[in-house]
This record gives structure tokens, C-alpha cells and sequence, in this order.
């Protein structure tokens, strides 16, 4: 594939930007990681900072984990599950659903904007919007800038 | 014949995708296999194939499990390189007798390692790769191949004695003689598959004279990242990447010329998907497909044809080209067609001939040694009620050996030949298996973690992007990390050897792979390290391609850097992996079916054959379903005949209990314990369900005056009209795509072309001088149905095309029905009076579909059809375990479809029936007792009722959790719940998640400036 293979990029240093957002993604294994595979499967391009923890449901995503990223100098969580009434596990996204709403507010009043916290229902057939998703969630956390853990403010 | 004469043994002829799927489904339900190949190594078809329609999965990723599950699988023995020569005998006991031709390789010695053929000097033309590229003359056939045994091809080889020399394993034997070999089976399965046409027949084409035509299948290697040019699509004349490329459909097909009138079903759909990923390998391809019929008929197939046209802008264009010519300047190809009436030329680069499917080569040798019949055509004979069946008893069929198909209905029908192969030998299963054996666990409880990483190229499909030797590297680099490696593919057979291998070497107790998904690569790789004597659940994944490489394909820095995090992370968890114990789960071997028309009662039936007791629920007072209503079958068969000798079957079983005029009201458990009440109270225990609910025919919404004029009426109800006689005037209209293939109900219905022209015949032989027209958008008269098709026409049937945005207008002119249609072929309008107005209405998802779809946890499609496991290797699967689809409950098909599929669940539940226990999975909620202080705020969260607090044993005074791990499914929600951290979940547990999370971040935390 002649087109994937772009010559003349340095191997260390990825290209120009000086801040590379630092991204944790939760899937769940039926519906948003097969959808994050599905993306992979069309090719669908997106920004790299992202790293994906797979989970058998987002209900499983403690707000610990949350907390524990943020802390660790995370600028954006993104929590990705089954839509509603779709969840492999019956409910287990409602639940999930209210946890990041107190979450946001938890963290908004730490200081945090909170839109580095979201949550995002992406099915195994939604490739595409695993990608915009990914796109966008990017973008905003492009736009507040870095973490205040990792010196933003 | 007595019981004690059956034999617990199949041999499956042919190791295609249809063979493995047969094979894999009779040795997990109690059956010896000889799976008997004629090639070196298992693969067929599917295997040369780069992607697949209308997913683009690639081929070789969903295929590799299957294939090494087949290679691995210890009932399952395969016989390559070998033909069949005489089979004695009768159903449930035949003797087979057959010539192994040497491989001229001892396979017992030869570790695949391919030394011997980098050294080979002879290099010959590789069949794999369809001669556009080269091979050596001691090959195996693809890098995945199975089984990875090196042979000499005789007719190339010198005899020069370098390869013996390179042979560290000492397994080249020059004079291998051929061996004879002798089976004793209780029933066969042939799929020998299909051979392409050979376009050399369609001289006007060029194909051999011109370089620059090739046919469908070796563009299919073109395309390919393990082809020529490793994926880059590149002309053969002269390397150029092609911008204009043409795609000639029909060829070999629709054609009686070359004496295949047949329609081969695939052509229109693997051109779609060559033109896109072609589109896709390359921004400047413009890829034009000449056809005549668009056939996208199947599940979600028009969704992809539209996606092609809207979305890639792949340009169709509606004419069979005439011939084809060559500038010899240039190489291009010059085409000469006929548009709309008028002659054009246009050049193109490249031209793509979309080569239909003939019977292999062997058919005829096939069918005279094992004593069946063939079709006209040259194909193996079906019934319209048997479809796997052949002519000869206890010898059955699937796959495009019956007749041109596709993959999925391909997989279908080889789960339904092994369905019924074993209802002819239900009495021996059992007898002649034998059970897996994995060595003992080594306990890896007291040992410091020692991980060994294998990090894959998956061809080029990790490897053109990532850097994976830097990866590899890197790895080694990681704490506890005692090995690591670069695979090919780390899927393949050789490579699982590696593993076990480095295992042993390095004393490892972790693994982890860095390649594509644990979603379909995980239960392989946990069965390699549980050979070597490790626990499954010490292996863990780091997903590189389907979620780095492919998606970050043009910045190779960041991709390789991502790459590295995950495996940190991958190695982070995998430092905390604990040995798991799989829960045994006993099995009740009833099953439930739901639905009582054709697939339902199929089912049921095959099931009570097997043995098991069966209970079937079906909503209607009267046991028929659809066929009840359908009064006419093509082939000129009795559909309501057939299904009422169906019902008094299942009425007289002794194993199955009918539950008729009832609803099904809950069904819960998992499984092998499910638990089922019907609306009238009746409640069944039972192992499996099989869903076959069926559909309904769309009733049109006041369109084309439905129901406004007594003329306009549904196909269907034409056809009930036909059967009593009621039918009045002599002048015919049929309206084709009414509530199909358009916006709201995009796919399209599948039958109502072959239902149209069953019912212009019907009205033809009653009345010769009958006005009968058809207005269609695409005939989809797919494979042997296209004889109909000419038939109608034949028989003066006129057929006229409009456009797929101008509908007919149809108006009430004083009670008679004025049809107004611009014919596309003229641009005239033309106006008919038909006495009747027959509307080919779509078929439509069944109305309990989506109350029944929540109570079994399944998904269905957006038009609302049950959506299955995986679209071309899990048909008539549901991801969850147990439970199985079949018939017009997945999508419209037809009556030979359905009873393929209703065995086809038949097959796959009897790996679920015929044991009694199951293992379930280990990574369940886990209870610290010590910190649970029986609060219960986890038990609601619990979807399964799977928690109760109960007084504590120790204290009565307090309170503590219990944990039904038979219900539990591991989904986790109770522990992210859980406030005092007493709660685990198996597999996911907080300390590995958050392992990953350091892991993730660990380079951010290094630049950590706290701001205050």
C-alpha cells in the first residue's frame, strides 16, 4: 500500500504539534471496542493520542479509574458504551450514564473543566462514529489545552 | 441396520470454508472427522480471497481461527493431498478407500520453517496468488496455510538435493511414494467448492492476449497486502497504478454462449468490493462497473451497492460490453459498448473480468466414485426440500458445489450437512472421540512474573506502518519481560508452535500478543499457552492494527509510538494476571424453538432425530408459517403439500411438545439453563433456543391504489387469487421493488423477483395469450433461478425497466388501474391498463421480533431483523452463546435457504446438547468476604439477580454478599459499585486496570509540573 506508507517522518518526534493530547478511552467489549475494530477494519483515519482500555461493560469503569487518570496527568477520559437498551449486559449503561454525570461534577468542582470527561454510546456497527468521536473529543481537548496535572490550567 | 452398525465418523471432501465449518461443528458434537483434501493445505477459496463483502473484513483474519482450529483439533484429522477412489457401503457405514499423493516431504518432520524453499532455485508460477507471482518448487501454498507442511511439486522440481541439504529437520524423502488409505465413515459431506471460469472462453475479451485484462480473482491477489505488489494495485504490462479501471461483469455467467445460463449470485457483490478497496488502496482510481442486473440480494447488500455509488463514487454503468481491444502503444484497453441505445468506446488502464463459478473440475470423477447425481449444469442435484442432500443416502452436500453461492449461505449449509450426516449416526456419537487433553497447569502463583511478547507484522497490515522491530524492542525493554519476538502472523499455525516452544525455553508464565483484536484472536492464543501448560487466563492482548496501524495508517511515528504504549500497557496487566478457574455449568439437553414455520419445524425435527427433546412455540393456531401462504415453488414443487407433511411430523414426534396458538412471555437464564413462560403460564427448561419467528410481506400504505382498487393487490395475495381461481381479466402488471430498495427499507427483499416470474409463468401456462408485464429496477433472479427469468420471457412475458427514482404512477382511471412507466431502455413512456396490478411487496421483520429480541439479549438489524453473530462465518450464531437464528427471522430468503439454516442451528446446538456440562467463563465477580460489609448497594446494579446479601456465617450479627456465579456474567457493573473495593471482577480487576492507566500515562506523569 503505497499510500500508507509516507516517507521522511522522523521515527521519535510525531508531527508538529507542540501539545499531544494525552487520551484514555474505556470500551466496552460488545459494543464501543467492536465499533473502535470496526473503525480499524474501514480504515477510517483518526488522531493518535488516544489509548483504549477494553472492559466487558462501561459499567465496570469505576470512578476511581477516572480519578486515577486525571491524576496521572490524563487531559481527557472518554467513556464509550452500548446505546441505551442496546447494552450486552441488559443496563449496565444507565448506570454508567449517571456515574459520569456525577463524575463531571465532581470534577468541574476540583477545578477541571469537564469536558474532559465524556461518555459516548457507540455500537459495534458505528465505526464511523467511533471516528468522529475520537476526532472531536481530540479537538475539544486540543482547545482547553493541557491538563493542570501535566501544567494547563 | 442395527444401531451397533452406525459409525461415529464423517469425512468431510473438500477443506473450503464450508469443509472446516462442517468439520469444526461434527467433532465439537461428538464425531470422529476426516476432513480430505485434495491440495496440499486447507484454505480453498475464501483463503486466496483479500476481503470480504459487505463488512470488508479481511479474509484471512476471520478465517485464521477456523483454520487453525481445524488444524489443532484433535477429532478432526485432515487427509491433504489426497483423492477419494471408491466408497462401499450404505448410509452409516461406508468404507472409503483413497491415494495420498506424495508431498515428498516427511510431514511429521517438517516444521515449516521454509529454509528449503529460500534456497530452492527453481522458481515457477504460484496457483495461490493466480500466477502473478512467483513461487519456488518446494512451496507450501500461503504463509497461513494448514497444515504448514512444506512439498515438492514433481513436475517442477530437478532434483538437485539443495532443499535436503538445507533441512535441518531431515524431512525431504525425494522418493515418497504415494500411500493408500482406508476410512470407515458413518456419513460423507462433500464440498469440493467451485472452479472460476476460464475467460480465455470469452475470446472478445482479450483475457491471455491482452496483459492488461485479468480476471476478478487474480485482481482479488492484486489487491491483496500477501499479493504481487503487496496490496498496491499495479497494472501487469508496466507496473503503473491504473487510474481508469473497468469491471466486465457476466463472464462465464447469464451467458449461453459459453453454456452457463446459471447466474453465479457473487459477481456483482465481489466487484462492489474490489472497486471500493481498489478506491481505497489509491485516491486517483476510478473504478466503472458495466453490468446488467445488479444482483445485490442478500443482507445489507444494497446498503453496500449504494455506499459504492454515494459514498466512493464508483460509476455503474447498465450495459454488457461487446468486445475489448488493446492500444498497442499505450497497453490500455479500449471498450465497446452499447448505452441507452447508443454505441460508445471509452479506454480504460485496466479491465477486471468478473469471472463467474463453474463445478470443479472433478465433479463428474467425484459423482461416478461416490455414486450421486448431477444437475444440467454440471453441479451436484438438490432437492427443493433437501437442500444438503444428495442423490446418494448418507451423502450430503454445501457450498457452492450445489450451486453458486456466498460465503454465509455457504457456512449455513455446511452447519446444515453436518447436521444431518449426524442425525444418521446420532446413535454412535460419542464413540469413536476422544477428549481433549492440555497438560497440567504449572502454578504460576508463587512465581515472579516472566512474560514472553510476540509482536505480529500481520503481513504488512501492522508492518507497513508500525515499526515492529522497534516494538519487539522495546518490549524487551519492559520490566519482566524475559523474551520477545516479531511474528509474520502470530496467528499461524508455525507461530503457535513458537510460542509453545519460547514457553518451555524461558520458563514464561505471561504472554501477550501485540496484533489485531482479542474479539476474534484471544480464545486461539489462550488455547496455545493452555498446550503449553499455562492457564488461559494468563494472556493478554495488545490490539496494534485494528486499533493503531489501521487507523493511524499515514503517520508511522505516532503509530509506532502508540504501538509501544499499549504494549506497556498489555505488559502492565499482564504482571497481574492470575491463573482462573472456568466454572463447570451442567446442561438441560432440551431446546426450545420458537417459530413454527419451515425453519422451526426443519429444526425441530433434526434436533428430535438427534435425540433431544424439543419444544416448539409458535404464535398462530395452525403449525406453516409463510409457506401456508405461498401456494407456488419455482421448481414447480407443492409448498403447502411439503409444509403439512412438516406439521403432522411434529404433531406425531414423540420428542417434541407443540405449543400452538401460544406466546412466549419470558425466557431468562444462559446457556444450557434457560428457563422459558409462555403468556398462558406453560413454563419449559431447556439448553438452547433457536429463533425462527419468520417474516411477513409487506402490505403497502395506499401505494399503487393498494387497497383502493380491488385489482391492486400483494404477491402473496395474487398468488392465493391464482391457486382458487378468482383471478379475473387477461391483462397482467407486476410492480417489482414495492417497499424494497428505497429510503426507510433500503435492502432488498431477495425473493420477490423469482416470486414474480413463478406467478407470470403460472398466469402464462393457464393463459398463453395472457398480457403479462413486469416493471422492475434489477432482475435478482440469482443463480439457478435465472431460468425462470428466461422462461417468463420466453413464454412472452414483457419486461420493462424504469429508473430507481421515477416509480411507476399508477392512477384509478373510473375503477380501472392506468399504469404510467418511462421505460429506461427508450425514454418512452408507455401506458398499460392491466386488469390486475400486482405488487411485489417486500418482506418485513415478524411482529414479535422485537419484544422476543431483549428476553434473549440479541440485537436486531435497523429494518428489524435479527442481527447475527458475525455476517459471514457465525450466520445463524447470536454473540450470545445458545442461542441461534434461522430462516426469514435473519432476513427475506428463500424455502431451500431457510431449511439450510434450520438445520444449520440444528448443528450448532448439538455442540451445546450433546454434552452435559459446559465450561463457563472465569472472569466473574470475585467477593474479598473480609471487606464486604453487606451494604448492598451492588446487588440493584446487578442485571442477572445474581447477588443476594445474606446473614453472615461467621458473624450473625452481620450481613455479607453472595455470589451465583452461575448467573453471573461478568460484566462488572457490581464492582464499580462496590464502595469498600471487597468486590473483583476476574480478568478486569481494579489493581490491572489501573496498571493500564499507569501504564497509559506513564510518559505524561514524567512531565508532571503540578501547578497550584
Amino acid at each position: 500500500m503505497s499510500s500508507t506508507t509516507p516517507s521522511a517522518q522522523s521515527e521519535e518526534k510525531a508531527e508538529g504539534e507542540d501539545f499531544e493530547p494525552k487520551i484514555i478511552v474505556f470500551c466496552c467489549n460488545w459494543c464501543s471496542y467492536a465499533g473502535a475494530d470496526l473503525a480499524g477494519v474501514s480504515r477510517m483515519q483518526m488522531p493518535p493520542h488516544f489509548r483504549v482500555i477494553r472492559v466487558m461493560c462501561s459499567a465496570r469503569v469505576d470512578p476511581e479509574f477516572v480519578l486515577r487518570a486525571i491524576q496521572k496527568g490524563a487531559d481527557g477520559v472518554l467513556v464509550a458504551g452500548c446505546h441505551p437498551a442496546d447494552c450486552h449486559y441488559i443496563g449496565g449503561n444507565y448506570r454508567t450514564r449517571r456515574r459520569i454525570a456525577l463524575l463531571r461534577i465532581l470534577l468541574q468542582q476540583f477545578g477541571y473543566d469537564p469536558d474532559r470527561l465524556r461518555l459516548e454510546w457507540i455500537s459495534a456497527g458505528e465505526g464511523e462514529k467511533f471516528q468522529k468521536t475520537m476526532v472531536e473529543f481530540t479537538k475539544t481537548i486540543e482547545e482547553i489545552g493541557p491538563s493542570p496535572m501535566r501544567g494547563g490550567d | 441396520m442395527a444401531a451397533t452398525d452406525k459409525i461415529g465418523a464423517v469425512m468431510v471432501v473438500g477443506g473450503g470454508i464450508s469443509g472446516l465449518q462442517s468439520a469444526l461443528d461434527l467433532a465439537d458434537s461428538g464425531f470422529k472427522v476426516y476432513l480430505v483434501e485434495k491440495q496440499p493445505s486447507i484454505g480453498g477459496a475464501m483463503a486466496q480471497l483479500d476481503k470480504t463483502f459487505p463488512t470488508n473484513d479481511c479474509a484471512m483474519c476471520i478465517m485464521a481461527p477456523k483454520l487453525v482450529a481445524t488444524g489443532r483439533h484433535h477429532n478432526i484429522d485432515l487427509i491433504t493431498n489426497a483423492d477419494i477412489v471408491k466408497v462401499d457401503g450404505q448410509e452409516g457405514n461406508f468404507t472409503v478407500t483413497g491415494k495420498q499423493r506424495a508431498l515428498r516431504v516427511d510431514a511429521s518432520k517438517c516444521t515449516g520453517c521454509g529454509s528449503c524453499a529460500q534456497k530452492c532455485p527453481i522458481e515457477t508460477t504460484d496457483e495461490y496468488n493466480e500466477n502473478t507471482k512467483v513461487r519456488k518448487a518446494i512451496f507450501v501454498k500461503y504463509p497461513q496455510a494448514v497444515p504448514l507442511i512444506y512439498s515438492i511439486d514433481p513436475e517442477k522440481c530437478i532434483g538437485c538435493g539443495i532443499c535436503a541439504e538445507e533441512c535441518k529437520a531431515d524431512a525431504v524423502e525425494y522418493d515418497q511414494k504415494e500411500k493408500d488409505f482406508e476410512i470407515k465413515v458413518g456419513s460423507i459431506i462433500v464440498s469440493p467448492g467451485f472452479d472460476e471460469f476460464d475467460a480465455r472462453l470469452k475470446a472478445e475479451y482479450g483475457y491471455g492476449v491482452y496483459q492488461n485484462v485479468v480476471s476478478s480473482i487474480e485482481f482479488e491477489r492484486i489487491l491483496s497486502a500477501t499479493g504481487p505488489h503487496f496490496g498496491t494495485v499495479m497494472r501487469p504490462s508496466d507496473g503503473d497504478i491504473p487510474e481508469k479501471i473497468a469491471f466486465i461483469q457476466c463472464v462465464g455467467s447469464r451467458d449461453e454462449k459459453v453454456g452457463n445460463e446459471y447466474c453465479s449470485g457473487v459477481c456483482c457483490m465481489y466487484s462492489i468490493k474490489e472497486a471500493i478497496i481498489a478506491k481505497e488502496h489509491g485516491g486517483n482510481i476510478k473504478p466503472k462497473i458495466f453490468f446488467m442486473d445488479m444482483r445485490a440480494f442478500g443482507k445489507e447488500f444494497e446498503e453496500y451497492y449504494n455506499r459504492a455509488k454515494d459514498e466512493y463514487g464508483i460509476e455503474f454503468v447498465r450495459s454488457r460490453v461487446a468486445s475489448v481491444f488493446e492500444d498497442p502503444k499505450t497497453k490500455n484497453l479500449i471498450l465497446k459498448y452499447v448505452e441507452k441505445g447508443e454505441p460508445k468506446e471509452e479506454e480504460f488502464g485496466l479491465v477486471v473480468l468478473a469471472v463467474g463459478l463453474r463445478p470443479p473440475e472433478d465433479a463428474e470423477a467425484l459423482s461416478k466414485v461416490m455414486n450421486f447425481s448431477l444437475n444440467d449444469d454440471g453441479f451436484c442435484e438438490t432437492g427443493a426440500f433437501t437442500p444438503v442432500s444428495t442423490s446418494r443416502p448418507g451423502v450430503f452436500v454445501s457450498g457452492a458445489f450445489s450451486s453458486p453461492k456466498d460465503i454465509p449461505m455457504t457456512v449455513a449449509e455446511a452447519s446444515g450437512a453436518a447436521a444431518k450426516a449426524a442425525s444418521e449416526i446420532a446413535s454412535a456419537r460419542d464413540t469413536l472421540v476422544t477428549k481433549k487433553e492440555y497438560p497440567a497447569e504449572i502454578d504460576v502463583s508463587e512465581q515472579e512474573p516472566r512474560i514472553g511478547v510476540f509482536v505480529c507484522h500481520c503481513g504488512i497490515n501492522i508492518g507497513g506502518v508500525v515499526k515492529v522491530p522497534s516494538v519487539a524492542e522495546y518490549a524487551r525493554s519492559l520490566p519482566n519481560v524475559v523474551y520477545a519476538e516479531e511474528n509474520l502472523y502470530t496467528c499461524s499455525q508455525d507461530t503457535q508452535e513458537k510460542i509453545k516452544q519460547m514457553v518451555k525455553e524461558h520458563n514464561l508464565n505471561r504472554v501477550v500478543v501485540a496484533s489485531c483484536t482479542p474479539r476474534t484472536h484471544e480464545p486461539l492464543f489462550q488455547n496455545t499457552i493452555k498446550e503449553a501448560g499455562l492457564n488461559a487466563y494468563l494472556f493478554e492482548m495488545a490490539n496494534i492494527r485494528d486499533q493503531c496501524s489501521w487507523i493511524h495508517m499515514h503517520e508511522p511515528a505516532a503509530a509506532t509510538k502508540k504501538a509501544k504504549d499499549l504494549v506497556r500497557m498489555a505488559v502492565a496487566k499482564s504482571r497481574l494476571l492470575e491463573s482462573l478457574e472456568n466454572l463447570t455449568i451442567n446442561v438441560n439437553q432440551q431446546a426450545l424453538v420458537v417459530g413454527g414455520g419451515a425453519s422451526g419445524m426443519v429444526a425441530a425435527l433434526e434436533l428430535a432425530k438427534q435425540g433431544v427433546k424439543v419444544h416448539l412455540v409458535e404464535k398462530e393456531k395452525e403449525l406453516g408459517g409463510t409457506l401456508l401462504k405461498l401456494h407456488y415453488l419455482p421448481s414447480g414443487d407443492d409448498p403447502v403439500e411439503y409444509v403439512q407433511s412438516l406439521a403432522k411430523e411434529v404433531a406425531s414426534d414423540p420428542n417434541i411438545t407443540v405449543y400452538t396458538g401460544k406466546k412466549v412471555k419470558s425466557i431468562d437464564g444462559y446457556v444450557g439453563n434457560f428457563k422459558t413462560t409462555l403468556e398462558s403460564g406453560e413454563e419449559m427448561e431447556h439448553g438452547t433456543v433457536i429463533v425462527a419467528v419468520g417474516a411477513q410481506e409487506y402490505k403497502p400504505d395506499g401505494e399503487y391504489l393498494y387497497g383502493k382498487n380491488p385489482g391492486v393487490m400483494t404477491l402473496l395475495e395474487f398468488k392465493d387469487k391464482l391457486k382458487k381461481g378468482e383471478v379475473k381479466g387477461d391483462s397482467y402488471a407486476f410492480i417489482q421493488c414495492v417497499g424494497s430498495r428505497e429510503e426507510g427499507h433500503p435492502n432488498c427483499s431477495r425473493v420477490c423477483c423469482t416470486g414474480t416470474m413463478t406467478a407470470a409463468i403460472k398466469v402464462k401456462e393457464k393463459d398463453p395469450d395472457a398480457k403479462v408485464f413486469v416493471l422492475y429496477r434489477d432482475i435478482r433472479t440469482y443463480g439457478f433461478r435465472e431460468k425462470y427469468y428466461k422462461e417468463a420471457a420466453e413464454k412472452g412475458v414483457t419486461f420493462i425497466r424504469f429508473e430507481d427514482g421515477t416509480k411507476p404512477q399508477v392512477e384509478d382511471k373510473g375503477g380501472k388501474i392506468e399504469v404510467r412507466v418511462t421505460d429506461e431502455d427508450t425514454g418512452k413512456e408507455v401506458v398499460l391498463t392491466p386488469d390486475n396490478l400486482v405488487l411485489a411487496a417486500g418482506t418485513r421483520p415478524s411482529d414479535g421480533s422485537e419484544e422476543l429480541a431483549p428476553m434473549l439479549k440479541v440485537p436486531i438489524t435497523k429494518e428489524g431483523f435479527f442481527l447475527e453473530a458475525h455476517m459471514k462465518l457465525r450466520p445463524v450464531d447470536f454473540a450470545t452463546e445458545g442461542v441461534y437464528v434461522a430462516g426469514l427471522a435473519h432476513g427475506p430468503k428463500f424455502l431451500d435457504e431457510c431449511i439450510g439454516q434450520g438445520l444449520a442451528t440444528v448443528s450448532r446446538a448439538m455442540t451445546v446438547l450433546s454434552k452435559t456440562t459446559l465450561e463457563a467463563e472465569g472472569i466473574v465477580a470475585f467477593l474479598d468476604e473480609t471487606l464486604c460489609d453487606g451494604c448492598g448497594i451492588c446487588v440493584p446494579t446487578c442485571e442477572y439477580k445474581a447477588l443476594e446479601i445474606v446473614p453472615d456465617k461467621k458473624d450473625e450479627k452481620k450481613k455479607t454478599l453472595d455470589i451465583n456465579v452461575g448467573l453471573c456474567k461478568g460484566c462488572g457493573a457490581c464492582v464499580g459499585a462496590c464502595p469498600s473495593g471487597a468486590l473483583t471482577q476476574m480478568g478486569f480487576s481494579d489493581e490491572q486496570i489501573v496498571a493500564m492507566i499507569d501504564a497509559a500515562l506513564e510518559d505524561a506523569a514524567e512531565n508532571q509540573e503540578v501547578k497550584q
